[in-house]
């Protein structure tokens, strides 16, 4: 159904879209062209094969309309640390300065992207533009065809942020049949240091909406970012991203990104190592169950020599859950001395649960170190008798077997608030797994 | 008072091969017995079915503990009544700390007895006594559950395990091996430490080298799936001698 976001398009460009620069509506006007050559991916796109997006494809969504009234008691349960660390929040796809907090910080300058397109950041335009000048996905190109807002945050070159900023994304109950699409636009400076959180959180557990974001993180050189993204949408939703990730030289990155929500839920991570010893960590944890799709594509490009990549993601699926996992490492021929590792494992809890897991090395370099290893199964047998052998219950050792398992990559967080909520997220999520279970039986 | 420990004629099997051929065994509170044989004689599956391991079978016999039949009950409940098998190869667990395990273990025994949880301050009183016995600082209650622990440092950790959970019935398959002189030293000084009047221990052993520390009341050999001859400690130093051949009468495979 591209013709309804054709037709939004044209409707929002003849309305709010006159109040915009030249130059923003210009590159909307790209975006949408090649959306409309491109149109959705479906079932032969090679990059879609195994995430069946055709309830996503067939609905219609509406731009979110007015926010229904959120105070700062409904989103606590949502955040980290303590009230008052920084963080930029959109209801509904729009700013919200009530719920925001944007303390001023020595190098650093946030702010909501529609705020910064009306008032001209100088480098916004080309920074844009040179982002839609790779678009990846037709939903990339959708979001920078209709997307109104999202953050914009910049750290100077040696400044340090003692702690992280969260970047919240919030829908309301009763925005059921409605589409978001989030820009979010992350630069740091040479030899900064700052650590991003990245939520979508869905306020009604039931609703039917849809996020589409994309988010640019882009180190300079000898910058240090560690990027955790929570994906915690209603399990009705539909959440589609995409992330791209540029590193100059001896950049290091380490994103962990954890998803637990959203009926179809898309993630296409793509790093891009651009200069000499610069590393990228990568670590991810899902969950499904029901019959949530969780698909995560990630893209390792090792363009430059003497760069690291290590890769971790561990899925946890129960009932129907549907997982995908696609790991492309890419090392360009004069990217020698690369060091690469992929390690991807996936937990089957039922035997209706899936998954479809393809490793992609494409290496062109004969001097580097890659490696891959995909494990699915179900829990260690023995490893249960252990626990039960000193008295466990077996359903609290298979409960505890699955917490290790997802533990494992959760330990990564450096960020102490940060793994106690997600810590507490996944004891809820195992154990209300378990009362279903137990109540179906 | 009914044995502590009454197995009558007990067959067990993995898949469709018969691994126990009808074994009897009496373990009376206060004794200690010594089960040995040759390589894959059924020394492990004996101690491993009582605890209730879910890969093997029972196809006969019985197995009465404190004057219950066990067999039919899962591996925790067992657990639970006071049996507990140290593993030959303790599994690791990564992502589950010492601590947290040990404690959950615990309090599921309370549980199970009706008693209310121990708080996390008292149980780290109670480790630390028990810490002792294995000649363990408190750091190793931060490590993942047996990851990365060497051999000896697994066997200690199941001793550790042992002297939390205070069980009537302690199994021990193939403690000794894999241990050097010191660990071995360590183990041994654990368990006769434990040793009590209203307890029990069933040490499965290939060499008589650990029971010149924990010193067995009864000696039995265990071969093709049977006991075949029942003793005292001097048993153990003739097998030494002689090895299983004069008692088999096939060569031991190694």
């Amino acid at each position: 159904m591209i013709e309804h976001y054709l037709r939004e398009y044209e409707v929002a460009a003849a309305d709010g879209g006159a109040t915009a620069p030249g130059w923003f509506r210009s590159l909307q006007a790209d975006a949408i062209e090649l959306f409309r050559a491109s149109g959705f991916p479906g079932p032969k796109d090679e990059e879609w094969r195994f995430t069946p997006i055709a309830p996503l494809v067939r609905a219609t969504f509406r731009p979110a309309g007015s926010a229904t009234p959120v105070g700062l008691t409904d989103l606590e349960p949502f955040l980290f640390g303590r009230l008052d660390w920084p963080r930029l929040v959109l209801v509904d796809g729009r700013f919200s300065p009530e719920l925001s907090q944007l303390p001023s910080i020595a190098g650093l300058a946030i702010a909501n992207l529609a705020s910064v397109v009306k008032s001209g950041d100088g480098d916004l335009a080309s920074d844009l533009a040179e982002a839609s000048g790779r678009t990846v996905t037709p939903f990339a190109s959708l979001n920078a065809a209709l997307g109104m807002d999202g953050t914009v945050l910049r750290l100077a070159s040696d400044s340090v942020m003692e702690e992280p900023v969260h970047l919240v994304h919030v829908t309301t109950p009763g925005s059921d049949g409605t589409v978001t699409h989030p820009r979010l636009l992350v630069v740091i400076g040479e030899r900064a240091r700052a650590q991003v959180i990245e939520s979508y959180v869905g306020l009604g557990s039931e609703g039917c909406y849809w996020t589409n974001v994309v988010c640019d993180v882009r180190l300079s050189r000898g910058a240090w970012v560690e990027h955790t993204r929570i994906q915690r949408e209603s399990e009705s939703a539909y959440h589609t991203g995409v992330t791209e990730i540029r590193q100059e030289a001896d950049s290091h990155y380490r994103s962990f990104s954890f998803a637990i929500g959203g009926a179809i839920a898309r993630h296409d991570l793509r790093s891009r190592l651009g200069g000499s010893g610069a590393e990228a960590l990568l670590y991810g944890l899902y969950f499904g169950r029901g019959d949530q799709l969780v698909d995560n594509h990630t893209t390792i490009f090792h363009d430059q020599p003497d760069c690291r990549s290590w890769e971790v993601y561990k899925g946890i699926l129960t009932d129907r859950a549907h997982g995908v996992f696609n790991g492309k490492i890419i090392v360009q021929p004069i990217a020698q001395k690369t060091d690469a590792k992929q390690t991807n494992r996936a937990l089957l809890l039922s035997d209706t649960a899936k998954i479809d897991t393809k490793p992609q090395l494409e290496i062109f370099a004969d001097d580097v170190k890659c490696t891959h290893g995909a494990t699915v199964g179900n829990l260690d047998p023995l490893a249960r008798f252990y626990l039960t052998s000193r008295g466990i219950p077996d359903r609290v050792a298979g409960e505890l077997l699955t917490y290790a398992f997802a533990a494992e990559v959760l330990n990564e967080i450096s960020a102490e608030p940060v793994r106690t909520v997600l810590d507490r997220l996944i004891h809820g999520r195992l154990a209300s797994d378990r009362l279903e279970a137990h109540d179906a039986r | 008072m009914a044995p502590l420990l009454e197995i009558i004629d007990l067959r067990a099997s993995v898949g469709d091969k018969p691994i126990l051929k009808g074994v009897d065994l009496v373990v009376n509170r206060g004794e200690v017995h010594a089960i040995m044989g040759p390589n894959g004689s059924g020394k492990s599956t004996l101690v491993q079915a009582i605890s209730g391991h879910p890969a093997y079978t029972i196809t006969g016999g019985s197995i009465r503990f404190d004057g219950v039949d066990i067999g039919e009950i899962p591996p925790e409940e067992r657990a639970q009544a006071g049996i507990f098998l140290a593993f030959q190869y303790p599994v690791e667990i990564p992502g589950v700390t010492n601590a947290y395990f040990l404690r959950a273990a615990y309090n599921e025994m309370r549980k199970a007895r009706g008693l209310e949880e121990m708080d996390p301050i008292d149980f780290i009183d109670l480790l630390e006594e028990k810490l002792k016995l294995v000649e363990w600082g408190p750091e190793i209650m931060r490590r993942a559950v047996n990851a990365g622990f060497s051999g000896g440092e697994k066997k200690r950790n199941e001793i550790l395990q042992m002297a939390v959970l205070e069980p009537k019935l302690a199994l021990l398959d193939e403690t000794d091996s894999g241990l050097d002189i010191d660990a071995l030293r360590i183990v041994a000084k654990g368990v006769n430490a434990l040793k009590r009047p209203d307890n029990a221990y069933v040490v499965v052993t290939h060499y008589q080298r650990l029971l010149d520390h924990i010193i067995p009341d009864i000696v039995h050999v265990l071969a093709d799936g049977q006991l075949i001859k029942t003793g005292g400690k001097e048993l153990a130093f003739e097998l030494e001698a002689r090895g299983y051949e004069w008692l088999t009468g096939t060569p031991e495979r190694v």
